[in-house]
């Protein structure tokens, strides 16, 4: 994909490090992500992609600078940041398995603007996928792996955020399942414009999708470019997309 | 077949009586899965608020709405000031926090109010409404057990359909996600503590206008008790099941006062405590309490 480069940043960490209580485990990084771009976060298990997605969200103790289209936002809790338009779907779904599939979307409403129109909003992720349509009245808890996703891919998005954050929205689904899952990405940010900040294993899959790309080892950042460029890189190809 | 009518009857409003109570306790618990041993007490609390004003001359209503705004806001302020402080995940400072709060709000009551019975105004028509198979069922009875049913479904309206309710059930189901879609967390806990202390004063106020009872600041002791009881068996999570195992509780306390007279009365709360254990030990989930099944 041939990108007129948007010079202008929705998210730009810099000596970014977060940690668990006395470990840390992000050592300063760096890294943009800009208006309109998908991008991806590769890396092995343990290498700190999820808490990277933590420490933007203020789910963690975080040190460096998150700039949030402008505004520093580390140091400020989760609700917060949610406020200002960053959603988050977090590793294992992060749904409310004892409210409805209905009440799930509209507490994911629960920060949308004033202009947003909820039951409009609610329908066109019905429409998108019939099947939450169907199980409305159902409790989350009681959703398959794959419907879990779909519902918490929607309730993020009914907050109208200006950046989605995905935490290995692939993990534990069927291939099938996921391919759908990342054209409804590729989906977002071609016709809505949505910026996509994405943490994958998949990195086939995830690269595909993708800007630009990068690429995170023990807690620090390790190769990055842009996403063909990652495609063809003899160690990434190695690592991750198993050739 | 009188006698055990009139008991059922008996039963069924001291039942309702723990049902607010134990509605109380477990709202506090869904979103924390801490008890509020404090419940019956500030409960206590607000009925004596209630009888102050009732005495300082508010009209009865009047002084129990009143009481159950002044419990509300205590209730928040005790929870921004006493809970919020600890670490949620951590339960034993905050069992010793409510604990506290147990003795504490019993001391001052006795301060205030002495230890000793005071006549609560009535709440409800007295006499006898209407008699089936020759056993009385008061206008006490009714009212409360139709109060009891008339509270939940407006708490089941307030929980299911307002942006509030919508919040706190969300933070009761998923505490980190919760804060992921925007909600305050503390504030959420907050409405939380104070949608509780109104429900418990306006339950305690409802028990103690029973025309044989009195209020006294050792009143909830064993409403406590039983209102645990029925929350364990209804499932600890559930507002109906909070009812039923309130209906429950009540049921079996009259039961086995009447045929079971060898158990003297001061061993009563005992048996309540040993229902407890026993639904525990079969339905660790009560019968209406979501088992803690999840699907990864
Ligand atoms: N709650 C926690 N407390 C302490 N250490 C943690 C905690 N969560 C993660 N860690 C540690 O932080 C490091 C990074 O974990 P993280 O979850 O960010 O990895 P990840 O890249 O998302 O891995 P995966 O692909 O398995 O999800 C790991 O070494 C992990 O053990
Ligand atoms: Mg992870």
């Amino acid at each position: 994909m041939t990108t007129v480069r948007p010079a202008e940043p929705v998210l730009e960490a810099k000596g970014l490090k977060a940690s668990y209580g006395p470990i840390q485990v992000i050592h300063g990084i760096d890294f943009v992500v800009n208006q309109g771009e998908v991008v991806v976060i590769l890396g092995a298990n343990g290498a700190g992609k999820t808490t990277t997605l933590r420490a933007i969200s203020g789910m963690i103790d975080t040190g460096g600078s998150v700039k949030l289209n402008g505004e520093e936002i580390v140091g400020k809790n989760s609700a917060d940041v949610v406020r200002r338009g960053v959603a988050h779907v977090p590793q294992g779904r992060g749904t409310f398995p004892e409210l409805t599939v209905e009440e799930n979307l509209r507490v994911g409403a629960y920060v949308a603007p004033k202009s947003a129109n909820l039951e409009e909003d609610m329908q066109y992720w019905y429409d998108q996928y019939p099947v939450l349509y169907e199980r409305r009245e159902q409790t989350a808890g009681s959703l398959s792996g794959g419907e879990q996703q779909m519902l918490a891919v929607s309730r993020a998005l009914m907050s109208h955020p200006k950046l989605l954050l995905l935490d290995e929205p692939s993990l534990g689904l069927a291939p099938l399942i996921v391919e759908g899952l990342f054209e409804q990405f590729a989906k977002l940010n071609k016709e809505r414009g949505m910026t996509l900040l994405v943490v994958e294993q998949n990195a086939h899959l995830a690269l595909g999708i993708a800007n630009r790309g990068y690429v995170l080892e023990s807690g620090e950042i390790a190769i990055s470019g842009e996403a063909s460029e990652l495609m063809n890189n003899d160690a990434i190809r190695k690592a991750y997309l198993g050739v | 077949m009188q006698l055990f009518l009139q008991r059922v009857i008996d039963g069924l409003t001291n039942g309702s009586a723990y049902a607010l109570v134990a509605v109380a306790l477990v709202l506090i618990f869904k979103a924390t899965t801490l008890i509020n041993f404090a419940q019956g007490e500030q409960a206590m609390l607000g009925a004596f608020f209630a009888l102050q004003l009732w005495m300082w001359g508010v009209p009865m209503w009047g002084a129990v709405i009143i009481s159950m705004i002044l419990s509300a806001l205590l209730a928040a302020l005790i929870e921004r000031t006493l809970i919020r402080p600890f670490d949620p995940s951590d339960h034993l400072p905050l069992v010793i926090v409510t604990l506290g709060l147990f003795l504490g709000i019993n001391a001052l009551a006795g301060l205030i109010w002495r230890f000793d019975p005071w006549r609560f105004p009535e709440l409800f028509p007295s006499g006898v409404a209407f008699s089936i198979g020759g056993a009385n069922v008061t206008w006490y009875a009714v009212c409360t057990v139709l109060s009891a049913i008339v509270i939940l479904g407006s708490l089941q309206l307030l929980l299911s359909r307002t942006k509030i309710g919508l919040a706190f059930r969300a933070v009761s189901s998923n505490l980190e996600s919760s804060q992921l879609v925007g909600i305050r967390v503390g504030p959420t806990l907050q409405f939380g503590w104070a949608l509780a202390a109104a429900v418990g004063t306006l339950g305690a106020s409802i028990y103690v206008a029973n025309p044989v009872l009195s209020i006294e600041p050792t009143v909830m002791l064993t409403v406590l008790v039983f209102a645990a009881s029925a929350a364990a068996l209804g499932g600890l999570d559930s507002l109906w099941g909070a009812l039923a195992g309130g209906l429950g509780i009540g049921f079996i306390q009259s039961l086995l006062v009447q045929y079971a007279p060898f158990i003297p009365t001061e061993l009563s709360l005992l048996t309540a405590v040993v229902v407890l254990l026993v639904v525990l030990f079969f339905r660790p989930a009560g019968f209406f309490g979501t088992a803690a099944v999840e699907r990864v």
